[in-house]
């Protein structure tokens, strides 16, 4: 079966999918597909309908499936080609070093498809109940909040009438407030560790707004019904975060939703073979964004999980510029190109839990590069330094940090010029004092 | 004299904010922030609070099948009026095609203010 052939092929239409392939599209890419298995572009924001999205890209206040739509029409007014209702099923390498897609839908069957670069835009998915432990039966009524969000902004149905929220992540909250405003009595808020993981933000206009409690330090130890939920039991929880005999409270509940955690989705990646970083879940890229096989280029969600959509559009800008970049350096006729460079890797103390990119090619960097990463606890008081061969090439001063809110460290072309040929790259938090 | 307890939304930080007022919710002293922007928001919050409020309504006449469109106030509203706002949306349905930006509802809960459209609807 002969393949069908594109220069880029994007696996996602959501907004790493879309920004990557406007970005790939205005640096003069013409061959371009994105594959989508929604029955829309826009992803996950189709659900999102909250506002609070733009305010980086667009200086305005959007809800999700207006700033959706602002990259569709980006991507229609292009002429960029889709495709939607389809999955992809799996990637590879071929021996010309072309990357291959296998892919499925309903009108063409089996797609067999090959291209010069491949774009990772699976984005995430919420971690689920079999991850937490929790005894009991399996009872109806217990839905992940993103579940929930669909049921409610999607399908119009209500899933419960009286709900416990396990977990603060930003999609909890929001669906605390959004089951309130259709009527739902949303009766506590819990959360496994000292500090919500959600956007303060969130947790004053979706939770204190309508007086719901939030227990941190608090988890449920027991989900009672059979048929359907009937009730939760909420217990405080320990240092050890294990719960405390004797602060077991009940909650007469129909529904608990679960707001734990994001998974990057990269099924397909590990079957490509790409490195998978253990704290991310997502492929461990340079400072191209390109994983450890070349050609690959991966943003938004899959690669790390984002508290706003602003910064997967630019991050996906950026690996949808690399691709065009890297397809411009295969030359005709040739399905991959010879790859050069140094590779300095970014090394980090002091409380950082990760970094994208791992490593830096100095020579890459166009304009800036941006590092971001999370820290593991709340700090306060700090200073992010940048260590260029062991000498302080940047400091920026951090009053307060959470990890639930990513942090960034913007080198320049300047800034890396001035440092040049360094060999090690390393980021440390430090007190300040 | 009463005080009202905020939390600050302007940073991670998220400074408990004490507000002070006298009888005639005249605000006296504001505590707890750490910046400026503490004591702005704590004032705004204070004294007249809004929101925009997003919700979605049924359609009917989808091509595609489409069963709810989601909507946004056109502008902030007062923060007590969003319950009002919310049960004037109760039980209707829209025609489809919607556009974003479509006026669906004129002056809801009479705030002055449209509800427009926020997604296309075929």
């Amino acid at each position: 079966m002969e393949r069908i052939e594109y220069n880029l092929i994007i696996i996602g239409g959501g907004p790493a999918g879309l920004a990557a392939a406007v970005s790939a599209y205005d640096q003069g890419e013409r061959s371009i597909l994105i594959l989508e298995r929604d029955t829309r572009l826009g992803g996950i924001l189709n659900q999102c309908i909250h506002n609070g999205f733009g305010l980086h890209t667009f200086q305005e206040e959007l809800t999700g499936p207006e700033y959706a739509q602002r990259f569709v029409d980006k991507v229609i007014e292009r002429g960029i080609e889709y495709k939607l209702d389809t999955m992809v099923m799996s990637i590879g390498q071929g021996e010309d070093g072309s990357k291959e897609v296998m892919a499925v839908n309903e009108q063409d069957g089996l797609l067999l498809m090959k291209s010069k670069a491949l774009i990772l835009a699976m984005g995430c998915r919420e971690r689920s109940r079999g991850a937490l432990n929790i005894p009991g039966f399996r009872p109806a009524g217990i839905f992940s909040a993103g579940t929930a969000q669909r049921l409610v902004n999607i399908e119009g149905y209500l899933p419960g009438r009286r709900v416990v929220i396990l977990g603060s992540g930003d999609i909890g909250l929001i669906m605390a407030r959004r089951m309130t405003l259709e009527g739902a009595k949303v009766l506590v808020c819990a959360e496994l560790m000292p500090y919500s993981g959600g956007l303060k933000r969130n947790i004053v206009q979706c939770l204190d707004d309508f007086g719901i409690p939030l227990k941190l330090s608090h988890t449920v130890v027991r989900i009672e019904g059979k048929e359907r939920v009937e009730g939760v039991v909420i217990a405080e929880v320990g240092p050890d975060r294990k719960p405390i005999p004797g602060t077991e409270e009940h909650y007469d509940c129909d529904t608990l939703l679960l707001s734990v955690g994001l998974l990057p989705e990269n099924e397909l990646t590990i079957g490509l073979g790409a490195e998978i970083s253990r704290i991310t879940n997502g492929p461990v890229v340079n400072e191209s964004l390109e994983t450890s096989v070349p050609g690959v280029f991966a943003a938004g969600n899959v690669l790390h999980v984002h508290d706003l959509v602003d910064y997967v559009s630019e991050e996906a800008g950026l690996a949808g510029s690399c691709a065009a970049d890297y397809i411009a350096a295969c030359g005709e006729g040739k399905w991959a190109a010879d790859e050069t460079g140094n590779s300095v890797p970014v090394t980090f103390s002091g409380g950082v839990r990760y970094t994208v990119p791992a490593s830096v090619d100095p020579a890459k960097v166009k304009h800036w590069l941006k590092i971001r990463f999370r820290v593991g606890d709340v700090m306060t008081n700090r200073r992010v330094v940048l260590y260029l061969d062991g000498k302080k090439a940047l400091s920026k001063k951090r009053r307060v940090m959470a990890p639930g809110e990513m942090e960034e460290l913007v080198l320049t072309r300047k800034l890396l010029d001035e440092h040049s040929d360094f060999t090690s790259a390393e980021i440390r938090i430090e007190e300040d004092n | 004299m009463k005080t009202v307890n905020l939390t600050c939304i302007g940073c991670p930080l998220g400074c408990q904010i004490e507000v002070m007022m006298d009888e005639n919710d005249e605000i006296l002293l504001v505590t707890g922030n750490t910046c400026p922007r503490g004591d702005k928001y704590a004032r705004k919050e204070v004294t007249a609070p809004t929101r925009i409020v997003t919700s979605s309504v049924r359609v009917y006449g989808s091509k595609n099948g489409e069963r709810m469109v989601p909507l946004k106030t056109a502008s902030d509203i007062p923060k007590g009026k969003i319950m009002e706002v919310i049960r004037d949306l109760r039980g209707v349905s829209v025609p489809c095609p919607v556009r974003i930006g479509d006026v669906l509802f004129h002056d809801v809960a009479g705030t002055g203010g449209d509800m427009i459209a926020t997604k296309n609807v075929d």
